[in-house]
């Protein structure tokens, strides 16, 4: 099981059981935080990432695919929400995430969520939802932990 | 020395697709397999290909399929130290290079600008600061020369690069052909019913072939590019030690996007079963089981795409299978998809070493064989990053 006391500085911690169980917790995190929140995702090589998007398309209505940006960089869905799926794997540094028109891609409206956020740490704006999948005791485990950077905190 | 071409007299260039089809409709599609087959009847056709696509910088030039010249500069080394691709890097070291390399390509041809009819860019998909560079310098020397220019996919290229060798097999034998690409961000299956006429039959859902040899062979500590370094490590490994998962589709009710799951891909739950047997097995990370390690998680790779490939055969009779793109490079890779040619008694086309990874050969030829899109006015000619096939 997950130890909910790594929940420090608040926020809250979800165990899965599953990639399944992983896309579902991705429906309830847009139910929650709504159809335009910017989600910053953290963890590691095959942690599930690119899973916790796929469940966030399909909550939206996403009929295509939702396939790794690593190499386009960005992938935009139309659903019921645009779906921004931005990959920040290949990039060394902030001017070059800059380049990408950073800016503008976070005042898109619809979800934003971004895999290896950390290389962005300091451009994400106030109200990102931050998600880090951490491996649970089981391969096909993780725990969720989940919180947010409010404006001022 | 070249005796002049009767042509080379007349100034104004030759119009590249005489009907003047608008790009992108059924008519347009039909006049240039049309224009494919009557243009070399006509006069030689040499086409400057220029690619930028990605990680490499390259330019070439093709007379009538042939190749005179092809020069590749890759920024493999530049991009080791962060295991990947980094855009930025790419877009400065094309700049470059690329003048260099066009240069280089023309000497070895032994042509002049004057020679040429026609120049073929790269124009999508990939990324966006890297496409600009090749596409920048098109304009710029069809602004200087007067040449028509033509935009090529990247994957065209690709699905044309079967046919660069000097025993090119018989465009008129091959269709329909089903083809393997492993290119880059790009993996599945395309059936392509004739020259220019493709379709996707089957793709990965998540991460690329080459993608889940790149990450594996981080997580394996490898080095980058990972496909070459993981073939490496693989070499007298035992690919039985350890079954990783064949890239099943977890979950069924995955969106495909309308195709057929059974020919679709997945390679996330690979990644991870590595990274999970990595962290439990910590010897297999270090000498004679890093062979075993690295063996297994190619031979589950291979084995993915030639599930695929295998489902697909039997869904339709083909007159050939082809194997294109930087991943059909590995051995292991070409030997599994001759015996299953072998079986299906059709012939095997596979790119040569060469032209699987990316070069402008390829770009000039499917341009030359009229696969490219003309562009009446080069000076709005923009880049498309996500180009669909």
């Amino acid at each position: 099981m997950c130890d909910r006391r790594s929940a420090h500085g608040g926020g809250e911690v979800f165990a899965t059981d599953g990639p399944e169980a992983t896309r579902r917790l991705a429906a309830r995190l847009i139910e929650r935080f709504g159809k335009d929140a910017i989600f910053a995702l953290h963890g590691e090589l095959g942690a599930g990432k690119t899973c916790l998007v796929q469940g966030m398309a399909r909550a939206l209505g996403v009929r295509e695919p939702v396939t790794s940006p690593t190499f386009a960089l960005v992938h935009e869905y139309d659903g019921a929400a645009p779906l921004t799926h931005i990959d920040l794997y290949r990039l060394a540094d902030e001017g070059e995430i800059l380049e990408l028109g950073w800016d503008e891609l976070l005042e898109r409206p619809g979800i934003k969520a971004i895999e290896w956020a950390e290389r962005a740490a300091a451009l994400l704006p106030d109200g990102t939802v931050h998600v880090t999948l951490d491996a649970g005791d089981a391969p096909e485990r993780r725990c969720v932990r989940v919180w947010r950077v409010e404006a001022g905190a | 020395m070249r005796l002049p071409h009767r042509r080379r007299a007349l100034a104004a260039p030759t119009p590249l697709y005489p009907s003047g089809a608008p790009a992108g409709n059924a008519a347009g599609r039909r006049n240039r397999v049309t224009t494919a087959r009557v243009w070399p009847l006509l006069a030689p056709m040499r086409v400057l290909g220029i690619e930028t696509s990605c990680d490499e910088t390259a330019a070439a030039v093709v007379e009538d399929g042939r190749v005179r010249a092809s020069r590749v500069r890759s920024q493999v080394r530049d991009h080791a130290p962060f295991g990947g691709v980094v855009p930025e890097l790419a877009s400065r070291r094309h700049v470059e290079a690329l003048p260099g390399l066009l240069a280089e390509a023309l000497r070895e041809a032994g042509l002049a600008w004057s020679d040429l009819d026609l120049i073929a860019v790269t124009a999508g998909p990939g990324l966006a600061g890297a496409l600009l560079v090749g596409v920048g310098a098109a304009q710029a020397l069809h602004a200087a020369t007067g040449l028509p220019l033509a935009a090529v996919h990247h994957l065209q290229g690709h699905l044309h690069s079967v046919f660069l060798g000097p025993d090119a097999p018989d465009p008129m034998r091959v269709y329909p052909m089903l083809v393997l690409l492993v290119s880059g961000g790009h993996t599945g299956l395309v059936r392509v019913a004739a020259p220019g006429r493709q379709a996707w039959i089957g793709r990965t859902l998540d991460d690329a072939a080459g993608e889940a040899l790149d990450k594996g062979a981080t997580l394996l500590g490898l080095g980058y590019p990972g496909g070459p370094a993981i073939e490496r490590a693989a070499r007298g490994g035992d690919p039985a030690r350890h079954a990783f998962p064949r890239g099943r589709i977890a979950g069924s009710e995955a969106p495909t996007g309308g195709l057929d799951p059974e020919l679709c891909l997945s390679f996330s739950g690979l990644k991870t079963a590595l990274r999970y047997y990595l962290r439990d097995h910590p010897e297999a990370r270090g000498g004679t089981a890093l062979r075993d390690t690295a063996a297994a998680y190619q031979e589950a790779v291979i084995d993915a795409l030639c599930a695929r490939v295998g489902a697909a055969l039997g869904r339709e009779r083909y007159a050939a299978l082809a194997g294109v793109g930087g991943v059909a490079r590995n051995g292991r890779l070409r030997s599994r998809l001759g015996e299953i040619a072998a079986t299906a008694g059709i012939p095997l086309l596979l790119a040569a070493p060469d032209w699987c990874t990316d070069n402008a050969a390829m770009i000039a030829a499917a341009a030359g064989a009229g696969l490219g899109r003309p562009v009446p006015d080069p000076a709005a000619l923009d880049v498309r990053p996500n180009w669909p096939l």
